[in-house]
């Protein structure tokens, strides 16, 4: 991909953890890429796959979801929950075509900004060596393309036979 | 000619199941000849599409579409149905979110072609090729172009309303059909437009007569490598059922006769992303603590996108695999 590729990462953060944490480094003068677009929720346990979904269809070419450590959700276990549905959501996104890479799930304490600063730094360079995702946008992009192809092999075979 | 409503039902890339489920509805028949005339029907009666063009815009009063838009002939049709129907209905699974057909969608249409033309399957593939034109003595033939993907119908035109299922049940289809009779005897008002119909507003489970209990699931299994307890939640016992995110109006009638969901109703009501739901509520549950625990029991889901997209690829969020 180009030089100038930015790629588009939404992240969904703790309220109790990974917000805090983001904002730690924000105090703390840490620097992250601007790439990622965080998202406060009350818990990790709190994402819906269809966000993430919703989130890569509408233009996002990662999601980042963060959260406590295992054992110490604000709710007792919903992190678990958390865990749990992103490695089927994860599975059953790499089965459609999109790469691991664009999905992580990280925790991080609200301690830890350092961390989750490094951490998004790491996604954003991962993702913009898989390139664009640009699922919907354009009508469907890829697979048009390769239909186009199709129907010009068609078409193309037909002005052979037709000659 | 008579100067009862007209009627009409057409299908597009569908299995042909819907049109019988429509005869399924026995006697009931009979009301939809005593209180329409029914135009255009390929299954049915003889018609061709120059009649339906022939007819003036807007002049058929109900049009049953079935069937996703998979080809630039479905597409037409849509279009030109669309243009000659007041009320225009998405019927069964393919109109509304894609079906069966819709799993093409994890596939280019480059892949189709080849599957159908040259897999070891095929007799002598190699004679074999896909000809859009042929020069037939009585004229030239043409086979409609595969557009890249499935598409719904209201991906390409203005759906007044849904009607899920795969088929829809017969006596669902039976009450549409009371309801749009009573309408025009001025006895009811049609539904809000874009209304789902001849469906229920929960959940498959809601109408399942299983017991249900706080899920811990220890593994997943497939239905013909387990013997379910007939009495118990499927899910609970490890077997993959869609129920959590289907809508009711089948009655539950899979897991009554001892065979998981498998989702042919489509999303509940309010669900957005029919496999996302059933994401969150298949590991939800899932009994373990740490990835390798959670890999273990998921290693049980075979197929998790075919199994959480079987009905409703090209309706979900993507719209597609590649």
């Amino acid at each position: 991909m180009s030089e100038t590729f930015e790629p588009v990462i939404i992240g969904f953060t703790c309220n109790w953890c990974s917000y805090r944490a983001a904002d730690l480094a924000g105090t703390a003068r840490v620097k992250y890429p601007p790439n990622v677009r965080l998202i406060r929720m009350m818990c990790s346990g709190r994402l819906d796959p269809t966000f993430v979904m919703k989130a890569l269809s509408g233009g996002a070419d990662g999601v980042l979801i963060t959260g406590c450590h295992p054992g110490e959700c604000h709710y007792i276990e919903q992190n678990y929950k958390a865990l749990r549905r992103f490695i089927l959501l994860k599975r059953t996104l790499t089965q459609m075509g999109i790469e691991a890479g664009r999905i992580k799930l990280v925790w991080a304490s609200a301690a830890e900004g350092v961390k989750l600063a490094e951490e998004i730094g790491k996604m954003v360079e991962e993702v913009r060596a898989l390139g664009p995702l640009n699922w919907n946008s354009g009508q469907l992009s890829v697979n048009s393309q390769q239909s186009t192809d199709h129907r010009l092999l068609i078409t193309d075979n037909l002005v052979k036979e037709a000659v | 000619m008579s100067a009862k409503p007209k009627f009409a039902m057409y299908w597009a890339a569908a299995c042909g199941g819907c049109e019988i489920a429509v005869l399924n509805i026995h006697e009931k028949i009979l009301d939809v000849d005593a209180n329409f005339d029914v135009v255009f029907w390929p299954v049915a009666m003889d018609a061709k599409y120059k009649d339906v063009e022939a007819m003036e815009d807007e002049s058929i009063l109900l049009t049953l579409f079935n069937g996703g838009i998979r080809n630039d002939e479905n597409e037409k049709m849509a279009k030109l149905m669309r243009r000659k129907s007041k009320i225009l209905v998405a019927f069964g699974s393919c109109a509304c979110e894609g079906c069966i057909p819709g799993l093409a969608n994890f596939s280019n249409a480059t892949e189709i072609i080849d599957t159908a033309f040259h897999t070891i399957t095929t007799d002598d593939g190699s004679e074999v090729k896909l000809q859009t034109h042929y020069p037939a003595p009585e004229g030239e033939i043409h086979i409609p172009t595969l557009l890249p993907i499935l598409k719904t119908l209201d991906d390409v035109v203005k759906v007044d309303y849904y009607m899920p299922g795969c088929p829809p049940e017969s006596h669902q289809i039976a009450a549409v059909i009371d309801l749009v009779v009573q309408v025009l005897q001025g006895k009811a008002t049609l539904p809000p437009p874009g209304a789902t119909i001849g469906v229920g507003n929960s959940t498959v489970c809601d109408e399942c007569k299983r017991a249900r209990n706080e899920k811990k699931i220890k593994y997943f299994t497939r239905i013909q490598l387990a013997h379910p307890d007939p009495a118990l939640c499927l899910l609970e016992q490890g077997i993959p059922c869609n129920g959590p995110a289907t809508r009711s109006g089948c009655g539950a009638l899979c897991p009554t006769a001892g065979a998981q969901c498998i989702g042919c109703y489509g999303p509940a009501e309010g669900v957005m992303d029919y496999g996302s739901r059933l994401i969150s509520s298949f590991a939800s549950v899932v009994d373990g603590n740490t990835p390798e625990e959670i890999e273990k029991v998921i290693d049980g889901i075979a197929d998790p996108a075919g199994q959480f997209y079987r009905f409703s690829l090209p309706g979900s969020l993507l719209k597609q695999g590649r």
